[in-house]
């Protein structure tokens, strides 16, 4: 999933400050399941936001609304009739929500209040790690499900380096070393001998090559 | 101006090969690199540069090589792949080369996050694996990564680190086995206070035929205080500073804590000399290169033989 958190609230205020009439929106995608951008959070966001407006004598209206997907048009249209209400839409998608709103309503300001972070997993309650780049060329199964791009500090493809001890990356003794994994899963499953050939270097054109990335499907276009 | 590596004329002949550090200055001051070079200049074969190490801002590598090159060392360039991509490491490659250097060290690089530029982004494009096999290919082939041609290929001699105190440990030779086959010809160590340890690994490297394929070259700090004994253990990442290092440096008084050190890093070259598969010795004295000349005096290194 994608993962965010919530920018601070000062931040938001200041970027909001012009508008009289806000609309909070949420997301019941990825960063609902991120405690950053669901229907409860959204609507903590919008309290906070009240009172701060209340305290300061400002005389604001912020009201809520929540769209199953931010980032697929389907979703958004349902802001047809209702966007035009205010002046000024705070959302609380990711990156690709606020922008794929903004463009199906570029008359109206779309503001973040997340902070967009990374692909990732929900390890546990409350906690999040990073997994996966989206490099466009999945490499998975020659690391032993661990990838060492994502989860190497220093995206080694050949690693460990020098800093790992005790299983733990030089960077932040709270992460584990990525190459340690890596080692121990092949060592466990078989396949520790394609870590004796030098992985070469990483097409980064499948990541970032001509801009941009898009994906066609001709089959699913109507 | 000397056209040929001296440390690799040095290790082919057999010769037990000395090179130390040189950090260039955190400001654009030549005399600073000069001053250095005057102290190793007779001390040491070939000197390294080191590349924005600890990810600290300084006089680049390359610059600081071409100024000790002019002033009669052999310098060895340090580089990383922590600030350039694929693009700039092989045209600096190129530089190198058009500027005499002949030494080159391939380098992943201390993380950005432990300098003072902790904003930055770590480029990280090729590792310091695929960046030997490109600078290789290079030399040997003629040939750029993609299979384009050069108009005239690079001459240098190919080194690369290991660091025989990480871990996992029965990984770290499989992993200097791969640095060889991928390009390197010469290889310095992380700083061995460790010996049990570095013995271990190198019995592991000996029984892989490895030390018969590759110059290693043994890696020493000389410890200025039992301070810096006790910073390097906790605080460098991939440092392994035994607790009898630091009882030993904890002994003696504070104004014979250098002495300590110098006599330490001395007894740990003579056990390097010893040993079937050292083949020379780095010293990185780090800020401290006026102790390079007695250490290697003592050490009964000097004078360094000539090549003519």
């Amino acid at each position: 999933m994608i993962t965010a958190e919530q920018k601070p609230i000062e931040e938001i205020r200041h970027m909001i400050m012009p508008y009289k009439k806000i609309l909070l929106l949420g997301c019941g995608s990825c960063v609902a399941e991120c405690a950053a951008g669901g229907e409860k959070e959204t609507a903590m966001l919008a309290s906070a936001l009240r009172m701060a407006a209340k305290m300061n004598r400002e005389d604001t209206l912020i009201q809520e609304k929540n769209l199953d997907r931010q980032c697929v048009r389907d979703f958004i249209v349902q802001l047809d009739g209702i966007i035009h209400l205010y002046d000024a839409v705070l959302s609380l998608g990711c990156g690709a929500g606020v922008q794929a709103v903004a463009e199906i309503f570029p008359e109206v300001p779309v503001i973040p209040a997340l902070n967009t972070e990374f692909l990732g997993q929900t390890k546990d309650q409350g906690l999040w790690l990073e997994n996966c780049l989206g490099c466009g060329d999945c490499v998975l199964y020659y690391f032993g499900g661990v990838c060492p791009l994502a989860r190497c500090s220093k995206q080694l493809m050949n690693g460990p380096c020098g800093g790992s001890r005790d299983g733990r990356c030089e960077v932040d003794p709270e992460t584990p070393c990525a190459w340690q994994l890596i080692i121990e899963n092949l060592t466990r499953t078989g396949g520790l001998e394609r870590l004796e050939s030098v992985f070469p270097p990483k097409d980064w054109s499948r990541k970032q090559g001509r801009g941009p990335r898009k994906i066609v499907r001709e089959d699913q276009q109507r | 101006m000397n056209q040929e590596s001296r440390l690799k004329s040095i290790l082919e002949k057999g010769i037990f090969a000395v090179t130390a550090e040189c950090g260039p200055p955190r400001g654009a001051d030549p005399d600073a690199v000069l001053k250095k070079a005057g102290m190793l200049r007779e001390k040491a074969d070939s000197v390294n540069v080191t590349d924005n190490q600890t990810a600290i801002v300084r006089m680049s590598s390359l610059a600081a090589c071409a100024i000790l090159k002019q002033a009669g060392v052999d310098p060895v360039l340090q580089m990383v792949v922590r600030d350039r991509n694929r693009i700039a490491l092989q045209s600096d490659i190129l530089g190198a080369s058009s500027l005499g250097i002949r030494n080159v060290l391939c380098l992943s690089g201390d993380h950005q996050s432990f300098g003072n530029q902790p904003k930055a982004l770590g480029v990280f494009d090729l590792d310091s694996m695929q960046f030997l096999q490109a600078v290789r290919a290079m030399r040997d082939s003629g040939l750029i990564l993609g299979g384009e041609a050069l108009t005239k290929p690079p001459r240098l001699f190919i080194g690369a680190a290991a660091n025989p105190f990480a871990d996992p440990m029965d990984f770290r030779v499989t992993r200097l086995a791969k640095k060889i086959s991928a390009g390197a010809e010469f290889i310095q160590t992380q700083c061995i206070y460790n010996m049990d340890r570095f013995r271990k690994w190198l019995q592991l490297a000996r029984n892989r035929g490895l030390t018969e394929r590759v110059y290693i070259l043994g890696g020493v700090t000389p410890l200025k205080s039992a301070a810096m004994a006790r910073y390097m253990k906790d605080r460098v990442a991939g440092m392994d500073v035994p607790q009898t290092i630091i009882k030993r440096m904890e002994g003696v008084p504070k104004e014979r804590q250098r002495e300590e050190g110098i006599r330490i890093c001395v007894e740990t070259i003579a056990e390097l000399r010893e040993l079937a598969g050292v083949k020379g010795v780095h010293v990185m004295a780090i800020e401290w290169e006026e102790a390079v000349g007695e250490i290697l005096d003592r050490a009964g290194l000097l004078p360094r033989p000539s090549l003519d």
